[in-house]
């Protein structure tokens, strides 16, 4: 069987590119699948814990954390048509009207 | 150093999942970005497989490829995005290293801190035994779900119903002029959330 570490190796990989394309993408629906990709991460590693621990309330957490990736991403998207429909652009580096 | 069958598996799905992750961000068309995040997604649930989750791996392709992302292609079709040509000009060169160091370093940090917990002993390591009969199966995820996490689960519901309404109330226009756009996100929505609701039951 495979080591743990490995899981936790590419949970934590994942996440970084994850963090890296919130970063440097332009395009704001990108952004938003970074941000489901990190919620991913994340899950891996509370299975692979759930696993080595041979607890299964991780994988009832995993759940929830699926729920909330579901309706971050409705309400996202939704914001996304609004500020599409009033500025016809999707590039976040135009969102600035906040930044002082 | 034996390789088993089951490194070989655990490493074509873990190449196949870091390939697709990075390959989300190097496309110019979002629908490829998407695609590739689906791809991505499919090698996770192997990965989940492997750790013995056999349900939550069925639900994260069934909720999240089925789902999640099939709202995403939604929008890109809504907007009616091409790629490059609704991005407009880049940013400046100076915001664009800034961004990387940020990110770089962030990851680093993360590395440090996974280094530091696996080599203090903070975590178990070691290698994998044999899960328990049952070990992942739907029925032992859901006695869970409906006694420990009952209250959670519930608050759940509630949590989507506000993300109905909320992407009711954001995406509706003012105007009634062009109404096509308003009630699409509202109806993929209530699709994932049925889904999800299934899966417990």
């Amino acid at each position: 069987m495979v080591n743990i570490t490995a899981f936790l190796f590419v949970g934590a990989v994942l996440f970084g590119i994850g963090v890296i394309g919130v970063m440097i993408s332009r395009n704001i629906i990108v952004l938003l699948m970074a941000v489901e990709l990190m919620l991913n991460a994340a899950n891996l590693v509370i299975i692979a814990f759930s696993r080595v621990l041979n607890l299964m309330d991780g994988h009832a957490f995993v759940f929830l954390v699926l729920t909330v990736a579901a309706a971050e991403a409705a309400v996202g998207l939704a914001m996304v048509i609004t500020i599409y429909n009033n500025r016809k652009t999707i590039n976040i580096d135009n969102f600035s009207l906040l930044k002082w | 150093m034996n390789i088993t069958i089951d490194g070989v598996i655990f490493i074509i799905s873990s190449a196949v999942a870091l390939f697709g992750a990075i390959m989300m961000f190097a496309q110019r068309n979002p629908v490829a970005s998407v695609l590739y995040f689906i791809l991505s997604l499919v090698a996770q649930a192997a990965l989940y497989i492997q750790l013995g989750a056999i349900f939550v791996s069925a639900i994260l392709i069934i909720v999240y490829s089925g789902a999640i992302l099939v709202l995403f292609l939604f929008v890109i079709m809504l907007l009616n995005l091409r790629g490059d040509e609704d991005l407009g000009k880049g940013s400046p060169a100076v915001s664009n290293l800034t961004k990387f160091i940020v990110a770089i370093g962030l990851t680093l940090e993360l590395g440090f801190v996974i280094k530091s917990s696996i080599f203090g002993r903070a975590v178990p390591t070691g290698v994998l035994g044999e899960s328990g009969a049952g070990f992942g199966s739907a029925e032992n995820v859901a006695t869970l779900l409906f006694t420990r996490y009952l209250y959670p689960f519930e608050l759940t519901s509630i949590l989507l119903l506000a993300a109905i309404v909320g992407a009711v109330m954001i995406a509706k226009k003012e105007r009634s002029d062009e109404t096509e756009a308003a009630p699409k996100p509202a109806k993929k929505e209530a699709k994932s959330e049925m889904t999800v609701e299934e899966a417990a039951n």
